[in-house]
């Protein structure tokens, strides 16, 4: 590298070399700053909410006295929510991306019902929840009901729902329809027994992410009027309901430090069921990544 | 630098092959096959349903409020002040709210997550990737509710140590977290778009004496720079549409002001906030929330619409 004979080619390598580390360096710091804030939040979460965790804390009904509240109707409230959506939402979704990957032609409408896909996934969560207001609460008369609550969430997660299934549905190769087809399978043959259940772990996972999503909105539960005080269990899909998101925001939005104790506590029995849950789908695809691989 | 690649790859998306033709006519032919394929077709038209359900029923619902607001308040007046006897509905108090909020999350928002993308997709070992994805994914998947505790009760008072005489409530402390929020949004789109860049480019960028930085900087980056302007006009969309965050930090009080420190009240708060009390259908206050959830939905439909054009038009390139 003796090109330049008085050596500021050097020099300047040298400088170029320095800027080139810095920015490395910044970059990194940038990248570890969303980490540091998620573990932030967590431990402080955890810390606030440990002396409220306990047995009688799940086991209890919302209650004016803090030393006596629990999240059980609201942790009952969102376990019923999650089975409702996913009963709603999965078949719905799953149904769609079949047509548009299997059935539909190219042409101006498989475009048109892609590009609405697209940006009804950027809705925001509350519009949903005004829409669930109007249609399900009110026109429906579901009243403030799980019901209307789970058939909004199910809107709101099912471009979701289909993105995920289609991309499951492309990485299947061609290859192992056109050999049912040449068996004399019908195009549903070819579906039901060969695509499916090749396709499933892939539309799982995107169907437990969704659900996880689903189970985290508070916005369009409050449109479509979940109580903030709910102190019975519901025993049916047209009870009133509260989640653990309405709770958590509930007790969030009181001045007192013993419900914001109880919010923490609150959140992170929603943290854990969550992380359970992307935990499955994340081990989900990594099982059948490496079978597949395997075979 | 452009390098030339053949356009059938990049096309539109590959669909899997059909069956010949011949066959195609006895697999339809069947009433059973035929029943299925309605069936399916109807499910996938219940999303376009979802779009005109939405369309429609802000319309139809904004209508009776617009009949005893006008347009030239709507839109010329500054003061919000649905509970008051005296009664003002002027959009501006709200979005300037929104504004203000979105402002301060993507100025947090942008460079963190460009810079995350970049380091992720260009300077990461495989390893590092390995760990710093999902950690980032686990950041995406904290409801905003969670987000919305930690403004109030971790970022606020940590701001107030640092700004004395700040509020409770305030802009700045919602804004921020409405941008970590926002974070991994940014840094996976952005990361896409890094990825999709053609290694010959980086490749001759080093073959004409580049360092790293400035084959990333000066070539790659700017080559991706359409993916990643999509990838910055949808995360500020989200930040337009989050509510939670900023119905629990950033206040209750309407107002046209450009300084973060004051209470605000930004549009989905307003909704969340008339809906969660007990204000009785057919008032005025409560048919404004559709009259705003308008605004919202076509403020972000019109983002999310120019990000997918140019998300489109960008890819056409390689």
């Amino acid at each position: 590298m003796e090109l330049s004979p008085n050596g500021s080619f050097n020099l300047r390598r040298l400088h170029r070399k320095r800027v080139g580390l810095a920015l490395a360096g910044l970059l990194f710091l940038a990248t570890i700053f969303g980490i540091v804030v998620l573990v932030t939040l967590l431990v402080d979460v955890v810390v606030t909410a440990v002396p409220w965790l306990d047995g009688q804390f799940i086991a209890s009904l919302p209650s004016r006295n803090p030393g006596e509240a629990g999240i059980q109707s609201a942790l009952i409230g969102s376990l019923w929510l999650m089975g409702l959506t996913a009963l709603i939402s999965v078949p719905l979704g799953v149904a769609s991306a079949l047509y548009l990957e299997e059935y539909a032609r190219d042409g101006w409408f498989l475009r048109l019902i892609q590009v609405n896909i697209a940006n009804l996934a950027g809705v925001p969560s509350v519009v949903y929840g005004i829409l669930g207001l109007a249609l399900f609460v009110r026109f429906a008369a579901l009243s403030n009901s799980l019901l209307a609550g789970a058939l909004t969430l199910s809107l709101l997660i099912l471009p979701i729902i289909i993105i995920s299934t289609q991309e499951a549905l492309r990485s299947i190769p061609s290859g192992i329809r056109e050999s049912a087809y040449a068996l004399g399978a019908t195009r549903w043959q070819v579906i039901y027994s060969h695509v499916l259940p090749m396709a499933a772990p892939g539309i799982m996972t995107g169907v437990i992410l969704a659900l996880s999503r689903a189970i985290g909105e508070t916005a369009p539960l409050i449109l479509v009027g979940a109580l903030t005080f709910v102190p019975f269990v519901p025993q049916g899909a047209l009870d009133q309901f509260t989640a653990l998101p309405i709770q958590i925001f509930n007790w969030t939005a009181r001045p007192q430090d013993e419900f914001r104790g109880l919010a923490a506590a609150a959140i992170v029995v929603l943290m854990i069921l969550l992380f359970t849950m992307n935990l499955t789908a994340i081990l989900l695809r990594n099982y059948f990544e490496t079978r597949r691989a395997g075979a | 630098m452009s390098a030339p690649s053949s356009p059938a790859t990049t096309d539109d998306v590959t669909r899997p092959s059909r069956p010949a033709d011949d066959l195609r006519q006895q697999v339809y032919n069947s009433p059973k096959e035929r029943a299925i394929k309605y069936l399916l077709g109807a499910c996938a038209l219940v999303s376009v349903l979802t779009t005109l359900g939405i369309a429609a029923v802000l319309i139809v619902e904004s209508i009776p409020f617009f009949q005893s607001v006008s347009f030239a308040e709507f839109f010329g007046e500054t003061r919000w002040t649905p509970q008051f006897t005296e009664k003002y509905f002027g959009i501006w108090a709200l979005l300037s709210g929104t504004l203000l909020v979105t402002v301060i999350s993507a100025v947090v928002a942008l460079p963190v997550g460009l810079a995350s993308a970049i380091f992720i997709s260009e300077y990461a070992s495989a390893w590092v990737r390995k760990v710093l994805k999902p950690g980032l994914e686990l950041l995406a998947g904290v409801p905003t509710v969670v987000y919305g505790y930690f403004a109030l009760t971790f970022v606020t008072p940590l701001l107030q140590t640092l700004i004395p005489g700040l509020g409770v409530y305030n802009a700045l402390s919602g804004g921020i977290v409405v941008g970590i929020m926002i974070i991994p949004m940014v840094a996976s789109l952005s990361e896409d778009a890094l990825r999709a860049v053609p290694d010959s480019l980086g490749g001759a960028a080093y073959a004409l004496g580049a360092t790293k930085y400035e084959a990333v900087v000066r070539v790659k980056v700017p080559a991706a720079f359409g993916g990643i302007m999509a990838s910055f006009i949808l995360a500020v969309s989200r930040a337009i549409g989050e509510t939670m965050i900023v119905t629990l930090a950033a206040g209750a009080t309407p107002k046209m002001t450009l300084d973060p420190r004051e209470s605000i009240q930004a549009m989905t708060a307003f909704i969340v906030q008339v809906s969660k009390g007990d204000t009785p259908q057919g008032t005025i206050e409560y048919q404004s929330i559709f009259a705003v959830g308008l605004v919202l939905f076509l403020i972000t439909l019109a983002m999310n619409v120019l990000a997918n054009r140019i998300t489109r038009r960008y890819q056409e390139q390689y």
